[in-house]
Order: structure tokens, then C-alpha cells, then sequence
């Protein structure tokens, strides 16, 4: 119950507009699975109002400059804007240095802004989740923005950039072809291009190169991702940026699109946390039983196929739900 | 039932406050912490108290490590104390270093600072002194 | 070396390599890791070494120093490096430095003023006055020099981002004594580029920020020709963890960033490289920076007259103002640090510096107490007239071993002007962070060969005493903040301020046109515009800097 009390106090805390709570309940969403499933039930009736802008890219890209100049003309706007920083860590320590922030700091007392760094790793839920239900938070807190800048490097970095209504690849001119080396994977989930440094000699060749791999792509694009040119340590092109995120946002409300995408996004979480349990509660439970032992040494044996193992633990997994376990 | 705390990091803001850009010691102390598992966010230099505190609740650190070599210490340590109190926020715990005398670091403990390392501490003892301090801490809910 | 022995050496080179013996338990490296052979010989010289890399002194490539002479003829400047709290409290310290008989003054600045911030502004908050002299308007730099005839001192300023504006001060002051420009001498350090790199107090992003430093360097070379309006610094590059070939390396990529920028303005190469001045660390591993000195006189005399073809010896001089390290100081047992700063001193002296400030005792808390700085001046005293080492010029040359280390700090500096090059120079390695993080690796290096004790430091992770002595500590007066607020106050409330807000406004329209902003920001000084007003008017046009990549 102590739990329940607290992710009430947190609850009311957020609703409320205080930083300090918002803060505290993404931390029990980094930490502590159980505690932050009580918060997000309790929180969830509360969020759906902010519009979720993903910005991805390769490393020394300058993503988080940017981040901080949409977050200055977005406040031009009267906009509020809430900010998650994905970096990742160290793979031998654990430990990170987040430095995104440094880029930010001038937004960093502004009350309508909230700016959150998270580390990429020890996330038992996964860092997509964590990150939603992050998002949710500031959601929740009524920032009408939520930007989520992750380093596009890994899967599931790509999936945090998939949580967002509007997301936006930041290439650079020059280093190493970027456009050739891209993923597949990135390519089609962006909205929008961003060529930053757009001031580096090698500028028309990657503008060049992306719009042929634009041309090339195959599928039915009723949206064709635009690509702004920017300078982000200069603001320059910051603006048409802004302003190809609210054209992108203005499409997607206007087509139905925006619903139709949120609708997919919640059936994949949906689908997601019922299958992390059905894992969790079902399956690791049943392979404990003593009839998982002997049909793994049966498969082992080559006495039974891996697939007819498969059903058989599916059996047993299913008379323990039947039971009501 | 009080569930054990799953997969919790020592989070640490590195913070440079005032006008001084001196980062080679918050640089160091900053990797030496995240090979120790830590996560370290750093603020960049030049901030004031008020962005450190604002920095330190949104990222609800457990404890703030601010590096001073400005001569500045006896005004902004306890500057950032008084904010964390106003926010709330009283219990993240403040820890700093830089060329502080010993007879101001006194003062400086007396006031709330939790400990001050002055030029020459290695950083194991930093490390050290963080871990023994944070890392047997439960999130605070 | 001659070619015919260069067997038989050999030959007794392996024979006394054969008996050698065994090496303590102990890695011998220099202080920048730099490992370093039991024994040099010949065999390590270069081929035709003599006449092309070491040769004489006052001749090309000036390995051995840039005077005929050295230190027979003229000793080095003894410049200490002096300022705290208000205008007046410096002044009388000026005065008193000058009734000693000194010619030469060094200011230096607090921290508000560094970063052209005026003692009024929050973020000045607890920093007035505190390590150094805090100045707003010309009114505090007239009080600064009250009773100095300018003509009769060269001073020194210790100013990187409002450096023009500072200058302009000068040469106002100047103006009210009846001094002309063009009989003021001194040095502004005035070299933005180290500011990204380490010490890291700036306003501006690097472009317009040089665009700032050619100004000065144009102006100074039109109408202040005694001024050195660039001393173009490694010290903090090593202050902030680099290592010797590090500080080397990027303090002369600077310094040709500068002159690239000039000659794009321009300028003829012989109009303004004769003024332009280097400024080094000298830590403390003695033969390393001995040789760095020796490789930057070489390197910067090759550069000068074979890469920009300068015609008049004079551009290929590299004079040096030296600092021993600061970082090298203890807090513990901190007379120890009287003997360190002796012996990086001497290096300065041997390495053929042109001046030298040596570091008090106790400045690794706060500004140095009289009787410390005393102790840090007689030092140089010692070295100059007690030691004999100024008896011959350049006693270290030929030195196999020196004469070895200087060809590999060179070939050092070389690897890193290509790899500076590759990244499409210095300010897009800035902005790329590459200077920052390199740096940031070799303070890492060290601070962990330190804590698994590979380097000792003396009285820190070794020999290290129980108690701590206290020594006294100069203690900075909390009202200067309050009463340099209220002199500010004071000046604005009594000039004219529509004059102020015009000339502000000139100045801005300059800067955009791409004018030299000297002219501007002299007019503007005039006026008693502050030096945070007449920067914000420059920042509105180039914009602020934000730190680039960390890690």
C-alpha cells in the first residue's frame, strides 16, 4: 500500500506542475517496475494531450543543439516543452556521462521547460518503454511538446524514435557517406531530414544523395519527408524546421493520420507488455516445471523436434493460466 | 511487502557554477565516476545556482558535485543550498572541490555541504567517498 | 654526426648495453608519458643536424634562442602578474611594484571582467574582485592607472574576450595622461582560440571571435607599433591537462590560424608577425620542457619564413613570455612548491625565455600573499645571479639527449598539424571538440597513473605527511563587490547615456559591416560605456558559443 500512497502523492504532484515530482516518478520508471506500474495507471487517464516530436541521427550530428533552438522558438510560441535526452552507456562500467544537456542549459529554469537525460541501458522494461512511459510523464505534467532525441545507432534506440508523432532524422554533410550508410530502418521512419552543418563543403552531395534515395524508394508515400537544410549552432533553418514539424503535425490531423498512428503505437505497447508477461508469468514459471526439464533433454536426445517441445510448454503454460495462477 | 530496488543507478550532476572555466577536475572526476557505474550528468560551464538546482530536481539526481576554483565558494555553495531548500528538494546531497581552504571547507560542512575534496584527493577516494554515500540508498519514492 | 665513427659507436653502444643491469621497478616517462631511453649517444642525432637544426644562436632556425646573446646581454623580464579587488587597491600595488624599481606591469583581471561581465550582473555574484582586478568603465581603468605615466611603463593584460575593449581603455587613458598611441607599449594575451580549447571563457563563437583579435592586431599595427596585441598561449592549454606536445602543438596551430586570418584581411605577413608574442608552461619535468621551448623557436622560425614567406628576420622570432606551472602546486606541505617552481624557472631560463613570472607558494588557494610573491621573485634572482647558468648561451645544446627530445617534440607538433589539417583546421576542430577531448584523455592518463602511483607527486601520493601545514592565505574582502556595484551605479547614472546608446549602436552596424571594430569600440569606451555593454553590442551580431561536445 505504501506504494499505491506514493504514486498517488506523485500523481497529485505532477497534475499540480511540479518538476521535482515529475522528476522523482521518472526515476521509479528507471527503477523500480512494479512501483511505476501503479503511477502509470493512476497517471494514464491524464495524458494523450502532447504531441511527440523524435529527433535521431548519428552521433556529433548536433541533435541536441537543435533540440535546444526548436525548444527556444517553440517557447517563442508560448508552447511548453518537455525533453528526454537518450544517451547511451558505458558498456563496461554501466555508468554514462550525459552530457546533452550542456547544450540546453539555458532552458534549464525556465518552468515551462523540462529536460531529463536517460541513460540507454538497465532498463528491465526495456528503454522503450521506460521512454513512453517517461513521455507520459511530461505528458501528464502538460508540457504541450514532448521532443525525444535518441543517438540512432542501435534497435532500440530506433524504437524509442518510433514513439513519436513526428520524427526526424538529423544527417551531417561529409562524414563517411552518411546517407549510403544509413539503415534501412531509419529511412522509413522518417517524417522529416535535417542536413545539419549545412555550412560544410560537402553539403550538396549529401542533399543530393538523399534526394535520389528518396526518389528510389518504392513505396506509396502520401507525406514525402522534406529535407531542411540547417545550421544549428548559428539557428539558422531552425525555423523551417519548426515549421516542417507543425506542416507534418497539420497533415497527419487533418488525414486522420495522427490517430491511425497513436492507435498502432498503443497496440504494439499493448501487445508488448502482455507479451513481456505472458513471458514473465507464464513461460519462465512453466520451464520450471519438471516436465520442461525432461523435454529439453528429450530435444537434446533427438527424441523430440524444438518445435514439439514448444507446444508442449505452451500446454503447460496455458493449464496455469486456466488455473489462475 | 517492500520490493527490492530493480537495476537503480547513483546519478550523479556534475555541476560548474560562476564564471571560472576550470573543467579539468570535473572532467576527471566526471569519467572516473562513470567507470565506476555511475551516471554523470554534466551541465557545462558558467551556470548559476539557479540552473544547477533546476538541473540537479529535473534530473533528481541523489547528490550534486560542484567544482569551484573561482575563489566563489562561500557565496555559491550556500546559494545552492537555500535553493534546494526552496525547491523542496533539500534532500539532494551538495559534495564539492577546488581550491577551497580548509578553514572555509570547514564552514562550508557546517552548512550543509557534505564533504569537500581539496586538490590532490585521488579519484578513488572520490569514488569511493560516492559510492559509500549513494549507494546504499533506496530511490526515494 | 659523422658517418665514418658511426659504427664503431655502435659497436660500443651494444658492449655497454650488454652490462647494463637492471632498471628499478619504475616506469621512466616523462610527465606527459613520454618514454625515455636509458642512454642517448650520436646514434640519436639527425643527419646534418648542426648547421639545419641546431646551429647558433640569433640565427635561423633559432633553436638556441633568437639573440646573438641571450642572457649575457639582456636577462629576462622578472614580470609577476599582479591585481585584486578594486582599481584603487591594485593601483597602490602597481605603484609599490614600480617605487622597486620595476618597469613592466602585468594585470590581471577577475573573473567578471574575463568573461565581460559587469560587477552588477547576477552571474558576477561572489566573483568581484576576488582573483583578480575587477574593471567596468574607463573610469575604474583611469583610477587602475592614476600616477603611472604611461609612456614610461609597458604593461601587460591578461584578456582574452573583451580584450579589444580593454585595449581601448588603455589608449583612452592614454589619451587623458597625453600619452599618444604610438608611445604606449605592452601586450594584451588577447589569443580567443586557447579559450575553446582550455581555459574556456569566451562570449562569442571562434570565427567572429578571431575576426575580433585581427582587429586589434590591424589597429595595433597601424597606430600602437610598440603594442603586442596577441600573446598567443599555451599555458592554459597545459594548465588543462595536455601534455607537453599537446600544449606545443595546438599553441602553434593557433598562432597560424591567426596569422591565415591576417593575411586574409590583407595584411602583409612582415606588417604584424614581428609583434606577435607566445606564452608557455614550464612544468616540471625539466628536459621535456626545455625541448619544447627549443622545438617552438624551430618550428615557429621554419613556419614563418618557408610556409608564409616572411622576408624580415624579425617575423621569424618567436620571444616568449614564460609562466612556471601552476598545476604543478601542492596543497600539501606547500613550501615544496617553493622548490618546484625553482627548478620549472630554471628550465624557462635554460629553454631562453624572454620573461618569466614565477608562481607563489600558495597560489593553489587564492592570490599570493606579499611575502610569497616576494619568495617567488627572489627566485628568479637566484637562478640569474647566483646559479651561473646565464654564463653561456644555450649550456644545454648539443646535449644528446636534449638535442633528441627537441627533434621529437617537433616531430610531435608535425603529426598534429596534419591531423588539425585533416579536420579542416583549428576552428572546426573546436567545434568538433577534438582539442578539448584530447586534452581531457591526457588529464585522465595522468590523474590515473597517479592513483595507481606510476607518477609520484611528492607530499600528494607519496611521502606524504601526517599533518597538513597551514600557511597564511590572502583573504579578499567581500565589501569590494559591494562598493564596485556602487561605482558602477554611479558612472552610469553621471554620463551621458543617449551618447553611450549611439555609439553602441554604432558599433554594432561596424561589426556587421565587417569593419575593424577598434575605432568603434574606442569611441564607445570614451563614453564610459562598461565592458559587458560595449561585448552584448558585438554578441547581438555574432552570437553566443555553446560549448561543443564533451567526453
Amino acid at each position: 500500500m505504501a506504494i499505491a500512497a506514493a504514486s498517488q502523492n506523485l500523481v497529485d504532484g505532477i497534475l499540480a506542475g511540479s518538476h521535482r515530482a515529475a522528476a522523482k516518478a521518472i526515476s521509479l520508471i528507471e527503477n523500480d517496475e512494479r512501483a511505476s506500474e501503479q503511477l502509470i495507471r493512476r497517471l494514464y487517464p491524464q495524458t494523450g494531450n502532447a504531441y511527440t516530436v523524435g529527433l535521431t541521427g548519428p552521433p556529433g550530428a548536433g541533435k541536441s543543439t537543435l533540440v535546444d533552438d526548436i525548444a527556444q522558438i517553440a517557447r517563442g510560441d508560448g508552447e511548453s516543452v518537455g525533453i528526454i535526452a537518450v544517451d547511451p552507456n558505458s558498456p563496461f562500467s554501466g555508468g554514462a556521462i550525459l552530457g546533452d544537456r550542456i547544450r540546453m542549459m539555458r532552458h534549464t529554469v525556465d518552468p515551462d521547460v523540462f529536460i531529463r537525460s536517460m541513460g540507454s541501458r538497465g532498463h528491465l522494461g526495456g528503454l522503450a518503454v521506460a521512454t513512453s512511459q517517461a513521455r507520459d510523464v511530461l505528458d501528464a505534467l502538460g508540457m504541450g511538446y514532448v521532443i525525444l532525441e535518441t543517438v540512432g545507432v542501435g534497435q532500440s534506440e530506433l524504437e524509442v524514435a518510433e514513439l513519436a508523432d513526428t520524427t526526424v532524422v538529423v544527417l551531417m554533410p561529409g562524414l563517411g557517406d552518411s546517407v549510403q550508410t544509413i539503415k534501412a530502418g531509419i529511412m522509413e521512419i522518417a517524417d522529416i531530414f535535417v542536413i545539419n552543418k549545412a555550412d560544410h563543403p560537402a553539403l550538396a552531395r549529401t542533399a543530393a544523395d538523399l534526394r535520389e534515395l528518396l526518389r528510389l524508394d518504392p513505396r506509396q508515400r502520401a507525406w514525402t519527408p522534406p529535407i531542411v537544410k540547417t545550421v544549428a549552432t548559428n539557428e539558422d533553418g531552425v525555423h523551417e524546421l519548426w515549421q516542417a514539424i507543425l506542416k507534418h503535425r497539420r497533415f497527419l490531423e487533418e488525414k486522420g493520420g495522427l490517430k491511425e498512428r497513436r492507435r498502432r503505437r498503443l497496440e504494439r505497447q499493448v501487445v508488448e507488455i502482455a507479451a513481456r508477461r505472458l513471458r514473465e508469468e507464464v513461460l519462465v514459471p512453466s520451464t520450471e516445471a519438471s516436465g520442461f526439464r525432461r523435454a529439453v533433454q528429450a530435444v537434446t536426445d533427438r527424441r523430440l523436434d524444438p518445435y514439439a517441445a514448444a507446444d508442449q510448454l505452451m500446454e503447460e503454460g496455458a493449464k496455469r493460466v486456466a488455473a489462475g495462477s | 511487502m517492500v520490493e527490492p530496488v530493480s537495476g537503480r543507478r547513483i546519478r550523479i550532476l556534475m555541476a560548474k557554477a560562476g564564471l571560472d572555466g576550470h573543467d579539468r577536475g570535473v572532467k576527471v572526476v566526471a569519467r572516473a565516476l562513470r567507470d565506476a557505474g555511475v551516471e554523470v550528468i554534466y551541465t557545462g560551464l558558467h551556470q548559476t545556482p539557479e540552473q544547477v538546482v533546476s538541473a540537479a530536481v529535473q534530473e533528481d539526481v541523489d547528490g550534486i558535485g560542484l567544482s569551484l576554483l573561482s575563489g566563489a565558494h562561500m557565496t555559491l555553495f550556500p546559494r545552492i543550498l537555500e535553493l534546494l531548500k526552496e525547491r523542496g528538494a533539500a534532500d539532494i546531497v551538495v559534495f564539492g572541490g577546488g581550491t577551497i581552504p580548509q578553514e572555509d571547507a570547514e564552514i562550508l560542512k557546517q552548512a550543509g555541504v557534505a564533504q569537500i575534496f581539496t586538490p590532490g584527493t585521488s579519484t578513488d577516494t572520490i569514488v569511493g567517498w560516492v559510492k559509500e554515500r549513494f549507494g546504499g540508498r533506496t530511490a526515494a519514492a | 654526426m659523422i658517418s665514418e665513427d658511426e659504427a664503431a659507436i655502435r659497436d660500443r653502444y651494444r658492449e655497454w648495453l650488454e652490462h647494463y643491469g637492471r632498471d628499478r621497478d619504475e616506469k621512466f616517462s616523462t610527465v606527459s608519458d613520454q618514454v625515455i631511453e636509458p642512454l642517448y649517444s650520436p646514434l640519436d642525432l639527425r643527419e646534418d643536424d648542426f648547421l639545419h637544426g641546431i646551429g647558433f644562436p640569433g640565427q635561423f632556425p633559432f633553436t638556441r634562442g633568437i639573440y646573438n646573446n641571450m642572457h649575457r646581454g639582456r636577462l629576462w623580464t622578472m614580470r609577476q602578474f599582479a591585481g585584486f579587488g578594486s582599481a584603487r587597491e591594485t593601483n597602490r600595488r602597481f605603484h609599490y611594484l614600480l617605487q622597486q624599481g620595476g618597469t613592466g606591469l602585468s594585470v590581471a583581471f577577475d573573473n567578471p571582467t574575463l568573461m565581460a561581465v559587469d560587477s552588477d550582473d547576477p552571474r558576477a555574484l561572489g566573483e568581484v574582485g576576488r582573483t583578480g582586478v575587477a574593471i567596468d568603465s574607463l573610469a575604474d581603468m583611469e583610477t587602475l592607472f592614476e600616477g603611472i605615466p604611461l609612456d614610461r611603463v609597458s604593461t601587460s593584460m591578461t584578456i582574452n574576450a573583451p580584450a579589444n575593449v580593454l585595449f581601448a581603455m588603455y589608449i583612452a587613458v592614454g589619451e587623458k595622461q597625453g600619452v599618444p598611441p604610438e608611445k604606449l607599449s605592452g601586450t594584451n594575451q588577447n589569443d580567443i582560440l586557447k579559450e575553446y580549447i582550455a581555459q574556456k571563457e569566451w562570449v562569442s563563437p571562434p570565427g567572429p571571435s578571431v575576426d575580433l583579435v585581427v582587429d586589434s592586431i590591424e589597429y595595433a599595427s597601424r597606430h600602437v607599433p610598440r603594442w603586442n596585441p596577441v600573446s598567443i598561449s599555451g599555458y592554459h592549454i597545459r594548465e588543462a591537462g595536455s601534455t607537453a606536445i599537446q600544449e606545443l602543438a595546438f599553441t602553434l596551430a593557433d598562432g597560424m590560424t591567426y596569422v591565415d586570418a591576417c593575411l586574409n584581411r590583407g595584411m602583409h605577413v612582415d606588417s604584424f608577425a614581428p609583434r606577435l608574442s607566445f606564452f608557455w608552461n614550464s612544468h616540471i619535468d625539466f628536459f621535456e620542457e626545455v625541448a619544447k621551448f627549443r622545438a617552438a623557436r624551430r618550428i615557429w622560425a621554419r613556419l614563418m619564413r618557408d610556409k608564409y614567406g616572411a622576408a624580415n628576420p624579425r617575423s621569424w622570432l618567436m620571444r616568449f613570455h614564460t609562466q612556471t606551472a601552476g598545476v604543478s602546486l601542492t596543497l600539501q606541505q606547500p613550501e615544496n612548491n617553493i622548490v618546484r617552481t625553482a627548478l620549472e624557472a630554471l628550465a624557462a631560463v635554460l629553454g631562453g625565455t624572454q620573461s618569466l613570472h614565477t608562481n607563489s607558494m600558495d597560489e593553489v588557494y587564492a592570490l599570493p600573499t606579499e611575502k610569497a610573491v616576494q619568495i617567488a621573485l627572489r627566485t628568479q634572482q637566484v637562478i640569474a645571479h647566483e646559479t651561473g647558468v646565464i654564463n653561456t648561451v644555450d649550456p644545454l645544446g648539443g646535449s644528446y639527449f636534449v638535442e633528441s627530445l627537441t627533434d621529437r617534440m617537433e616531430d610531435g607538433a608535425n603529426r598534429y598539424f596534419g591531423q588539425i589539417q585533416e579536420l579542416g583546421g583549428v576552428i572546426p576542430g573546436i567545434e568538433q571538440g577534438f582539442f578539448q577531448k584530447e586534452i581531457a584523455d591526457a588529464a585522465f592518463h595522468y590523474q590515473q597513473q597517479l592513483d595507481n602511483k606510476e607518477k609520484v607527486i611528492v607530499g600528494v601520493n607519496d611521502f606524504v605527511a601526517q599533518e597538513t601545514d597551514e600557511i597564511p592565505i590572502l583573504k579578499i574582502d567581500p565589501e569590494i563587490e559591494r562598493s564596485q556595484v556602487a561605482r558602477l551605479r554611479e558612472v552610469r547614472a553621471a554620463r551621458d547615456n543617449d551618447l553611450v546608446e549611439r555609439r553602441l549602436h554604432c558599433l554594432s552596424e561596424a561589426v556587421s559591416r565587417h569593419e575593424n571594430s577598434m575605432p568603434y569600440i574606442l569611441e564607445a569606451v570614451r563614453a564610459y560605456a562598461t565592458v559587458g555593454e560595449v561585448t552584448e553590442a558585438m554578441k547581438s551580431v555574432h552570437g553566443t558559443w555553446r560549448e561543443p561536445v564533451f567526453v
